[in-house]
């Protein structure tokens, strides 16, 4: 147990997919302007996240990895070469299940949210999230806690920036670094404070 | 007084607007409104009326620090010189020896030997910081046209206070330019940035040079002597050795290595005291910290280690050690990077409070956790105050 709660505190603060890997910043930057349309899209990358870094675990334990086909009598077949295209085509399929999901039960978080649901198919978070379970060789269970917890550490990452954005529409930014330039370096500014972490073994 | 009054509003029509002078108006209002109370006046209807303003509150934060400044000074410089009479060193070679040898000798039982000794090395990072983030700050308001305020006398006070005393000067300057620039200016100025300048330069130089910023080596004036702070001590030997190396009374009254405005709790609560009655630094925050610390060290001392000795330090010594005071009274009540809402001061004190001895306990790469808190709760400030009023919200909307 001890061993699940420190690989899930890991997951959100130490190894912060935004944050410390800087994973995901094209959706991380672009709907970081709202609170709310943040928070959601953040519930949005936690669901994806929990629930595609399990199958693909799945997947790669019993069909892509060295020998996994042994139980269909393939003990010498690898197909760990399709372990990237296999990723993102379960990625795509869940997004498109949520996107779903949300337009019939959550209109409101389906409009906020518009066409950056679709894009959290190709958020490097969501995927990275599957490569680093497949490089660390993470058993299922530990698949479903290092997913929930990557995806529960991008949407703080990601719904602390949004707060600070809409602070921030108050301040008066030189022109040349108005709109991204801007929120490069409070992006940078808030990994040196996420910097507290750097160093917990757990 | 009159000469000099005079003199300014001689001078005043080259800086306004068609003047000779008129982009270094922000120079000429800047030496004006220090020297003589602003005289603009609210021209539509006012809705509150208040004695103070930015000019007094900042200058009132800058005079709050002064205790711990010079018992900083003294501090450095009485360390300094008993080290020195242990190992028979009897002068301090370079320009510092010949600035200290000006007025003052080695003595460490004299007062004012060991503040000239001390003085020695807080003046010259005191100055290099004012000049240089000064410079900045001066260059910025005149390119973007906005006011050089008072607020810069706080920032940099603050961050001179917060350096190891035996830092190069060069990383000083290199700290507080980041500080001004990156941390405050690139926002827009006073009032429109979101972490504390001082802080953000600090922990740029910490994390840029380590070694310089917190090895065994910064925290004494004594080339080739090092020592660790208390809080190196109690994470390395454990609380019993810390105790036989210091008392608590010791460490409450500053008599300790450390930064050289950090060390004496007794003195920052000197200040402390003025702000919180003043209004100045909000009572909730500093609550807030507090409660926030001793229910995390209750809990710490409660769950117990047996190979970590952090976890058995009481609060009471969490209180006066390492930057705990310094920053709570000083660096979180930072009214611009803290929360706004009454509700949400005490969640980000809390906060506040819980970080540090998180960090002082857990990370074994970080021994103080003062600063990293401070900034990681500033993140969190502007996303507490939405909660809050999205609360606020729903309640008052409830009762329709």
């Amino acid at each position: 147990m001890e061993h699940y709660l420190s690989l899930f505190i890991r997951s959100i603060f130490i190894e912060n997919l935004a944050l410390a890997f800087f994973l995901g910043m094209c959706t991380f930057l672009a709907v970081s302007k709202k609170v709310n349309a943040a928070f959601g899209l953040g519930v949005a990358v936690i669901v994806v996240q929990a629930i595609t870094v399990p199958v693909n675990n799945f997947l790669y334990t019993y069909v892509l990895a060295d020998g996994a086909l042994a139980w269909a009598g393939l003990p010498d077949v690898n197909l760990s070469f399709l372990g990237l295209l296999t990723y993102i085509g379960v990625i795509a399929a869940m997004v498109q299940i949520l996107e779903m999901v949300l337009d019939k039960y959550i209109p409101v978080l389906y409009n906020a949210l518009g066409v950056f649901l679709p894009l959290i198919t190709v958020n490097c978070a969501i995927l990275g999230g599957s490569l680093f379970m497949v490089e660390r060789h993470y058993n299922f269970a530990e698949s479903v806690v290092f997913g929930a917890g990557s995806g529960v550490g991008w949407a703080l990452a990601i719904t602390a920036l949004a707060g600070i954005r809409e602070k921030l529409k108050y301040s008066d930014v030189p022109e040349g670094l108005q709109g991204l330039g801007i929120t490069f370096i409070i992006v940078g500014l808030m990994s040196l404070g996420f910097m507290s972490f750097g160093g917990i073994d757990l | 007084m009159q000469p000099l009054r005079k003199a300014l509003d001689d001078i005043a029509p080259h800086f306004h607007k068609g003047g000779r002078f008129q982009r270094l108006y922000p120079l000429y209002e800047a030496m004006d409104t220090f020297l003589y109370r602003p005289n603009s006046v609210t021209k539509s209807t006012a809705h509150v009326r208040d004695g103070i303003d930015l000019k007094r509150i900042m200058i009132t934060v800058w005079l709050c620090t002064f205790p711990a400044m010079f018992y900083g000074m003294y501090n450095v410089g009485f360390q300094a010189n008993l080290i020195m009479a242990d190992m028979g060193i009897t002068a301090v070679q370079g320009w510092r020896g010949e600035f200290i040898e000006l007025f003052a000798g080695y003595n460490p039982n004299s007062v004012w030997d060991s503040f000239w000794h001390g003085a020695a090395y807080f003046l010259p990072i005191y100055a290099v910081t004012f000049i240089v983030g000064g410079l900045w700050e001066v260059w910025f308001a005149i390119r973007r046209g906005h006011e050089v305020n008072e607020g810069f006398f706080v920032t940099s006070v603050l961050f001179a206070l917060i350096c190891p005393p035996d830092v190069p000067l060069w990383q000083v300057a290199l700290g507080i330019s980041f500080g001004i620039v990156i941390g405050k200016e690139v926002f827009g100025g006073t009032g429109k940035n979101f972490l504390n300048p001082a802080l953000t330069g600090r922990a740029f130089l910490f994390f840029a040079y380590p070694a310089d910023w917190s090895g065994d080596a910064a925290w004494t004036a004594v080339d080739g002597y090092s020592a660790a702070t208390a809080l190196g001590v109690a994470s390395q030997e454990g609380m019993v050795a810390l105790q036989n190396q210091l008392t608590w009374f010791d460490a409450f009254f500053g008599n300790m290595h450390g930064s050289i405005g950090e060390v004496s709790t007794f003195a920052i609560f000197i200040g402390g005291a003025v702000l919180l009655a003043t209004g100045i630094a909000a009572w909730r925050i500093v609550a807030g910290v507090m409660i926030g610390m001793v229910v995390t060290s209750l809990l710490f001392n409660l769950i117990g280690s047996d190979t970590n000795p952090m976890f058995a330090m009481p609060w009471y010594w969490h209180m006066v050690v390492g930057g705990f005071a310094f920053g709570m009274i000083f660096m979180a009540t930072d009214p611009v990077s803290a929360a706004m809402t009454n509700v949400g001061k005490l969640w980000f004190g809390a906060l506040i409070g819980f970080m540090v001895v998180l960090i002082r306990v857990v990370n074994p790469a970080f021994p103080e956790g003062m600063m990293l808190a401070i900034l990681f709760a500033n993140l969190f400030a502007p996303l507490i105050d939405h909660f809050v009023v999205q609360a606020n919200i729903k309640r008052r909307l409830a009762r329709v």
